[in-house]
């Protein structure tokens, strides 16, 4: 009896010792992200080689539809549960003015490139900003249905604006965003110059006044999956879409479409880390690991996003399920057709422009 | 003496001794804290998770603390500042320090965001200044500030700056029904391309009473084979009006698009028979017919199951008594029976009006540009552009209009009349 009793109180003892040994070491990290295929991407090619890598972190996967009323909320309510948010390049920037999310210094706390160069000159140019870490490139750019139309193929941006050769509808974004840009570029205004116009206010009329040619036959899409389910049932013959979206309608359902390159809007979606939270040590170290070079190049297996660091580019493969090529559906390869958002600029003039937009539609 | 024991033998005892009275309130005293206990959890859940953040919100569209607080030197400075010329050369050297401090601090972005909703541009003229006069030692700093962003040069900022120096504003309201502040600080209306909430909020309500209206063209005969229908048959009719209740939300969003657009299955059928021809396909959906018929069909329970409720209570035998008393099936139907379910009526009217006046999923899909509510731009700037003041502002103005209609109806209808069931 007094033996069972000696051996109940040590174990128990060691028990409670375990318990406290493992949590000083587990770490539970709340990831945020956009979920679906893109998340499962990031799954295959960061979380669950890091997970295995460090058996003492624990990474939860939590979905969001975007957009920074979350993260906002926990700064004023002081208590911030997300360790790390995926965020599009326009919200990092709205967040880090005004100081939701950690200033990041590139150099200092990101893997350099396998031949040694430093974050900083590693990620492609332009998309770096202070709270902001890059990790793939996506584009928005226009597809067609390929059994729309008889002879001649739509190539360029000005045959999209261009009903009387391409006649049907077509589907855009509901927001000012790229279409002004779109409608500059087909009236004949070179991508290079597109803001330096729509900075003036005769630019921004320009703008609105060509995308008034199509108004009538465009259908506003505001859900991402929206267009390619339209294109797909045939109720347009143009859409808009994000070219992950419009990939798997073509490769993996098999739709009748191609994108067309050209004008297409080049974006980045990376990484930010809200301020406040507790466990930054262990979200850095993960971060670091997630947009090295390798992992970068990893995550194009999985979704034809291109990665945002010049040293991945060449690693990427083939795509781990359909056993394609990746190389020709990154975005990035068709890069001097498109041109890189400002984000800047729009961060200045959306809410103006929006409101203007909007008012534009219901004319 | 000897009235106050007049008094005493006149108050009521307990067998004990104490006055009745007092033993009473004891005895009830404890009924009521049990009542309350008893309602506690959900009067304290209504408290946290609804009043509080309500009040809250609606206190954001007020709110302007942020410049005072992030911009205090400037303000004072400011303060007596007649506002006809550049501001002193202290003014310029107080937004220094305090654009230093600011960015220091990482305050001086928000002060940023709330000057752009005023003046398109001010993000980047704040923003890139602060970075600029942070290297600047010395003034004066009138030059620099100006050789930092020519913005600063003009007396329309400053007087801007000045104009927002109250932490409460009136800014959010205008902005929330179409006017502005001009440089001078007269309210004047936006400009002609960015006027769209009165009209958003016009169409939020014509388009809430016509569902309204549809929904009770199409409930009430319903309702009424529903409460006439001998049992068996009535149940399964129940379950026809109850199945879509089931069913996700956005399913039966998504399956209004299949059957409306110009693909879709009821044009399709039209070609078919030949009404319409293939390529004069009418536009159903993305626009205000998609979101009147998907909101009618999907609010169309709310004013079935009030009406039901009380069509059932209705004796049939009063219809029979006024057809024996001389009145055609009409006469009797309009004199007598009607009004008898005025109350269903207006509970089902109440409940389709105010849930369709907030309703934000279904028209973001099928309403195209003009069939989306005012809700859907409550939405964009609660998530998207993060401008919770505007928010808040276009939320207070919709709950007071609510809260109005509310007392209008309650005035001539009365609230008391209504019956849910």
């Amino acid at each position: 009896m007094k033996k069972t009793l000696r051996y109940t109180t040590v174990s128990l003892a060691g028990a409670v010792a375990l318990t406290f040994a493992a949590s000083a070491q587990a770490v539970e990290l709340n990831v945020v992200s956009w979920g679906g295929a893109y998340t499962a991407s990031q799954l295959k090619a960061y979380h669950q080689p890091y997970m295995e890598a460090n058996p003492g972190v624990t990474l939860n996967s939590l979905d969001y539809s975007g957009g920074l009323a979350e993260v906002r909320a926990q700064s004023e309510a002081g208590n911030v549960t997300w360790d790390l948010v995926d965020v599009v390049v326009a919200d990092a920037i709205r967040g880090c003015d005004e100081g939701l999310f950690m200033e990041i210094d590139h150099d200092a706390m990101l893997a350099a490139a396998p031949d040694g160069s430093p974050a900083s000159k590693d990620f492609l140019e332009g998309t770096l900003s202070d709270c902001f870490i890059p990790q793939i490139i996506y584009s928005t750019a226009f597809a067609y249905r390929t059994d729309a139309f008889k002879g001649d193929q739509p190539k360029t941006m000005a045959d999209v604006f261009n009903l009387e050769k391409f006649p049907g509808k077509r589907t855009l974004q509901r927001a000012p965003i790229n279409n002004l840009e779109w409608a500059l570029i087909a009236d004949g205004v070179d991508a290079s110059e597109v803001y330096d116009v729509l900075d003036t206010p005769e630019g921004v009329q320009r703008a609105f006044d060509k995308l008034d040619t199509i108004k009538d036959e465009v259908i506003w899409w505001t859900e991402g999956a929206v267009p390619a389910q339209l294109l797909a049932d045939g109720e347009v013959v143009f859409g808009t879409g994000y070219n992950g979206r419009l990939f798997s309608a073509i490769e993996e359902e098999k739709q009748p479409l191609a994108i067309i390159w050209d004008g297409q809007v080049l974006d980045i979606d990376g990484w930010a880390i809200p301020s406040g939270g507790q466990n930054k040590d262990e979200v850095l170290k993960f971060v670091k690991y997630a947009t090295d070079t390798q992992r970068l190049a990893d995550q194009a297996k999985y979704i034809s996003y291109g990665p945002a660091r010049n040293s991945s580019l060449p690693l990427v493969g083939k795509h781990a399920e359909l056993g394609i090529d990746m190389g020709p559906h990154m975005p990035t390869k068709y890069a001097d057709q498109g041109f890189l958002t400002d984000f800047q600029w729009w961060a200045d003039n959306r809410d103006e422009l929006n409101e203007r937009f909007e008012a534009w539609l219901q004319q | 003496m000897a009235e106050a024991t007049l008094e005493q033998s006149d108050v009521m005892r307990t067998a004990d001794g104490t006055p009745l009275k007092v033993s009473i309130a004891r005895a009830m005293r404890r009924n009521k804290l049990m009542a309350l206990a008893l309602i506690a959890p959900l009067f304290l859940f209504i408290l946290f998770s609804f009043l509080i953040p309500i009040v809250d919100m609606s206190f954001r569209s007020i709110d302007n603390s942020v410049i005072p607080e992030v911009l205090p030197r400037t303000v004072a400075a400011l303060e007596d500042w007649d506002g006809q010329d550049l501001p002193p050369e202290e003014a310029f050297a107080a937004l220094a320090a305090d654009m230093k401090a600011g960015r220091e601090s990482r305050e001086i972005g928000k002060v940023a965001t709330r000057l752009n909703y005023e003046m398109s541009g001010m993000r980047g003229t704040v923003m890139g200044s602060a970075r600029r006069i942070a290297k600047v030692e010395e003034g004066p700093y009138k030059e620099a500030l100006i050789d930092a962003n020519k913005d600063w040069g003009d007396l329309a900022t400053w007087q801007l700056l000045k104009r927002v120096s109250s932490p409460y504003t009136l800014g959010y309201y205008l902005n929330a029904v179409d006017l502005r502040y001009d440089t001078q600080g007269n309210i004047e209306a936006q400009p002609d391309f960015r006027q769209i909430y009165v009209d958003l909020f016009l169409r939020t309500f014509w388009m809430s009473i016509l569902i309204t209206g549809l929904t009770i063209l199409l409930g009430y005969p319903i309702a009424h084979l529903l409460a006439t229908l001998p049992l068996r048959y009535s149940n399964l009719l129940m379950i026809l009006v109850l199945l879509p209740f089931w069913t996700s939300l956005l399913v039966r969003t998504t399956a209004w698009i299949v059957m409306l657009q110009s693909e879709g299955v009821l044009n399709d059928m039209l070609v078919w028979i030949g009404v319409i021809s293939d390529d004069a396909r009418p536009q159903l959906v993305y626009n205000k017919i998609g979101t009147i018929v998907a909101m009618t069909h999907i609010l169309l329970p709310f004013m079935v199951l009030p009406l039901y409720s009380v069509m059932k209570t209705i004796p049939p035998s009063y219809m029979r008594a006024a057809r024996s008393l001389g009145a055609n099936q009409v006469t009797a139907f309009v004199k007598v029976y009607i009004p008898q379910t005025l109350s269903g009526i207006g509970a089902g009217s109440i409940l389709v009006f105010i849930l369709a006046i907030g309703y934000y999923i279904t028209p973001a899909l099928v309403g195209g540009t003009t069939g989306t509510l005012i809700s859907n731009q409550i939405a964009y700037h609660m998530q998207q552009s993060l401008n919770w003041g505007l928010a808040a502002a276009l939320g207070v103005i919709l709950l007071g209009t609510v809260i109005a209609l509310y007392f209008i109806y309650n005035r001539l209808v009365g609230i008391d009349k209504m019956k849910l069931g």
